[in-house]
């Protein structure tokens, strides 16, 4: 009996192995690992005032409340006076000033909101979206982006990073083809490489942190209970025994 | 104080019999085997984790708006404005994969110990009907949060009703309520999932209760342990289910919340499979997703819809297959021809026969998670053909004749002698 | 003590000690589900404190503003009717706001921080109604000692021009006045003062 449970529990990753390593079909650009650190409120404050200051003209957050930035530490006062631009009150929500409809005429697509957009598509994607856009004349706002071809928005971090143009050649190597990417500085931005770098590496921390504030709260709370029900295991399983001692 | 207690039940208890009557057949005078293991606490759990999808349930229902243009919103509102809202969220995404990993261990240990033999056939009609419920119910639910996934998923698989002849397009119409799936679906699979269903399976789960207690618990063993009594005519094997199983049952309960706690509150998304990336994503029916797959409980029967080729310009055979290898589960009571019930008494042709039938459902689960073309193709010399497609086609003939050939197997094996009283392992 | 009573206690001490660690669990579990029926963040902020600009109210005049959905009077009381409200202290039940319906400083004959700016929540204690302003001159319709307030058409409640209510009225109580503060001269924030938000 017990080999059979051994060999049901493997048959599983036996039916993994015998059906062959699956080729991650990874199609475009590389993603890079982001190095965010949810627990680096710096970092998080820094990344708010980003977002506020570049994304908030075009794409709102609508689901997240300027008071909850409490959260980061921020006073109610210093939220209001970095961070709100219009006279909203601190419990509003970040809306944005322009209307889908005129998103949609100016950009062929309403911008999307942001709330929620780091759980849509990961950190990583995000990372790397925002330090990959180039510079080609052929699109409609003069910009492209590797990771994500022919989006509808600009560079709008243009003035920090500077412009860059993209080459793409594919290689024949070993019989498989591979894409290799030719990144070129155009013209210099307000700051360097590692510096805009981090700037990214702020706002999505804080992207990641707008998309799922709780988290921030989640794991300490999932401690406690786990630390409960581990109590309550070995009450419950000393009460077990001492009932089943009857039972022969 | 106790007096004081003692008269209250028995002010009680004069006036309604049956509470004090039903306890005793259904707990403390229900005689079960006393040697359940391991695959025996999955019944139990999947009773609590029905109570846990209900309060949470409830309470979710108190925020949530079913319309089209605000139930996205309103489930961020849940996550972010009302207190402890994104704990009653997470337990309830938690809870929709934790129920069918429960009820698909506790239809495993059916299959291990026979306890859908005789005289237990009814028992096991009524777990399929619930499982059948189940089905229903978080397809109706996974709707609700009206993300891409969920408008994308609902409108694939009410398309698949087009598949039907002649009056195919009509169901699909009737059932979405609105040309493409929109807001009147939404509404509906709103009341569906909150009071139609609900409703079904706690009626489903009391008969299948009942049935059961009728005609007593299987055990590892597969013997009945009826037929043999002491004199007072206790099961000689039996023991009372309260308090020795009541006791058992809540160190089970502990482990289970433990498991559970981990997940909702270190690893909600569950690697992306328990709340899918694509669906933080607004339901947009301009856009569909690149891919589009089911909540991984769906993922084996919906390979399967896929592996079936077009027949005669019609997809009607791959829902025909999809759904006849849920439906198959029924006839398991009259396939299974062994004069034996437990797997612990059964000859090499069934346990291979069941490692088989396993492997290929975890494989053809994986295999629905991924696009069709996530292998590549083979040569040539098989047509090109992609190498899921091929997989997912072999292992779907394997999960068919586990019940096709079962009549044969089971009734040619050789069986080892089943002893007269139950042992304890 | 014999074996059974050893094993029976042994039961009982771990039966309860389960219970009760068991039952205080349970109550953990249920917080976040009790938790989520207070206010939720969005109606916190609807109900957030509200600044009005009294630079434009003129004497005499009283404004309705909006505040957790609840109708607030802001008034600009003349010198007449602040000595109308002295001549009421006979006719009202509570003359010296012994009920606590308003905040510390508003525990006054005007019921308010300053004489002369009057805000009170315009929401009759009797079940709910929004009464109407009558002037002192209404006499036609409020009787020749009326001095001028505020009367409830629903079942007839009367209040002062302080909020206070009449004796004999179905109202029980003065009118609620809320937390509120100056932040200049020409502005003042209601559902606010120096103790925090309402």
């Amino acid at each position: 009996m017990k080999k059979l449970l051994i060999a049901l529990l493997l048959a599983p990753i036996a039916g993994m192995l015998i059906a062959g390593p699956a080729f991650a079909a990874e199609e475009g650009y590389p993603l890079d690992h982001a190095p965010i650190d949810r627990s680096d409120l710096v970092s998080l404050q820094a990344g708010a005032r980003t977002f506020v200051n570049y994304c908030l003209s075009c794409h709102s957050a609508h689901f997240m409340r300027y008071n909850r930035l409490e959260e980061l530490r921020l006073t109610p006062q210093e939220i209001e006076d970095n961070l709100m631009l219009a006279s909203d009150k601190i419990g509003s929500t970040m809306k944005v000033a322009m209307s889908p409809k005129d998103g949609k005429k100016w950009f062929a697509v309403a911008p999307p909101d942001l709330s929620v957009i780091a759980r849509a598509r990961g950190a990583d994607w995000l990372y790397t979206y925002l330090r990959t856009f180039y510079r080609d004349p052929k699109s409609a706002t003069g910009w492209n982006n590797a990771v994500f071809p022919h989006v509808g928005m600009p560079h709008v971090l243009w003035t920090l990073q500077g412009e860059r143009a993209l080459e793409t050649k594919t290689v024949k190597q070993e019989g498989e083809s591979k894409v290799e990417y030719q990144w070129t500085q155009l013209t210099p931005g307000a700051l360097t490489e590692p510096q805009y770098d981090a700037t990214v590496r702020d706002l999505v921390n804080y992207l990641v942190y707008m998309s799922e504030p709780a988290e921030l709260v989640r794991r300490r709370i999932g401690v406690v209970v786990l630390f409960v029900l581990g109590i309550l295991f070995v009450l419950t399983y000393l009460l077990k025994r001492e009932y089943w001692k009857d039972v022969k | 104080m106790a007096s004081r207690m003692t008269a209250l039940w028995d002010w009680i208890d004069s006036r309604m019999p049956t509470l004090g009557e039903e306890y005793r057949k259904h707990l403390s005078e229900y005689y079960a085997p006393k040697n359940f293991n391991f695959w025996y606490y999955f019944g139990s759990l999947a009773l609590l984790v029905l109570v846990i999808q209900i309060v949470s349930g409830i309470f979710l229902t108190m925020n949530y708006k079913p319309d089209a243009a605000l139930a996205f919103g309103s489930v961020e509102y849940i996550m972010r404005d009302v207190s402890g809202g994104w704990i009653i969220r997470y337990i309830h995404s938690t809870g929709a994969s934790a129920f069918f990993i429960v009820v698909y261990l506790h239809m495993f240990r059916g299959l291990l110990y026979g306890s859908h033999r005789q005289p237990r056939e009814l028992v096991w009609i009524f777990g399929m009907l619930i499982y059948l419920s189940l089905m229903a119910e978080a397809f109706f639910g996974y709707l609700l949060p009206w993300g891409q996934m969920s408008y994308w998923g609902a409108q694939v698989i009410v398309n698949l009703f087009n598949a039907i002849p002649f009056i195919g397009p009509d169901v699909s119409l009737w059932i979405r309520g609105d040309y493409v799936v929109s807001d009147a679906t939404l509404n509906r699979f709103f009341a569906f999932h909150v009071i139609a269903i609900p409703l079904v399976l706690l009626a489903l789960v009391v008969v299948h209760l009942l049935a059961l207690h009728d005609v007593g618990s299987n055990n590892p063993d597969g013997i009945e342990i009826k037929k043999k009594k002491d004199a007072n005519g206790r099961p000689l094997d039996g023991i009372p289910f309260h308090p020795y199983y009541t006791v058992k049952d809540i160190v089970g309960v502990v482990v289970f919340l433990a498991i559970f706690a981990f997940v909702v509150f270190f690893v909600p998304n569950g690697g992306g499979h328990f709340l899918e990336s694509n669906n933080f994503l607004p339901a947009n029916p301009l856009q569909t997703p690149p891919e589009i797959a089911p909540v991984w409980y769906f993922t084996p029967y919906y390979s399967i819809l896929r592996a079936v080729p077009p027949m005669f310009d019609s997809q009607f055979p791959g829902v025909l297959a999809m759904g006849g290898a849920v439906l198959i589960f029924f006839f398991l009571p009259w396939l299974d021809r062994s004069p034996v019930k437990s797997i612990r008494y059964r000859g090499p042709l069934f346990k291979i026969a069941l490692t088989v039938f396993v492997v290929s459902f975890f494989v053809l689960g994986y295999l629905g998670t991924v696009p069709t073309n996530a292998w590549g193709q083979f040569g040539p010399w098989l047509g090109n053909a992609q190498r899921c497609t091929v997989i997912a086609r072999i292992f779907g003939a394997l999960y068919f004749l586990f019940f096709f050939l079962m009549p044969w197997y089971t009734a040619r094996d050789k069986t080892k002698p089943v002893p007269e009283r139950v042992t304890m392992h | 003590m014999s074996d059974k009573e050893k094993i029976d206690k042994t039961r009982r001490n771990l039966l309860v000690a389960t219970s009760v660690a068991g039952g205080a669990a349970t109550v953990g579990a249920a917080v976040p589900f009790v938790a989520s029926m207070w206010p939720s963040e969005r109606a916190k902020a609807a109900g957030a404190p509200v600044d009005v600009d009294i630079s434009r109210l003129r004497p005499g005049e009283l404004r309705t503003y909006a505040w957790r959905r609840q109708p607030v009077w802001v008034f600009r009381r003349t010198p007449d009717m602040l000595q109308d409200i002295k001549k009421d202290d006979g006719v009202v039940s509570d003359p010296t706001s012994e009920v606590l319906h308003q905040p510390a400083y508003a525990k006054n004959e005007y019921r308010s921080r300053t004489p002369e700016l009057a805000v009170i929540i315009g929401v009759c204690t009797h079940l709910g109604c929004t009464p109407i302003e009558k002037p002192a001159s209404d006499k036609a319709d409020m009787g020749a000692a009326w001095n001028g307030g505020f009367y409830c058409p629903c079942h007839g409640s009367m209040y002062d021009f302080a909020g206070r209510v009449y004796k004999g009225v179905p109202a029980p109580t003065n009118l609620w006045i809320p937390r509120y503060m100056h932040l200049s001269d020409n502005k003042i924030v209601i559902g606010k003062d120096e103790q925090g938000e309402a």
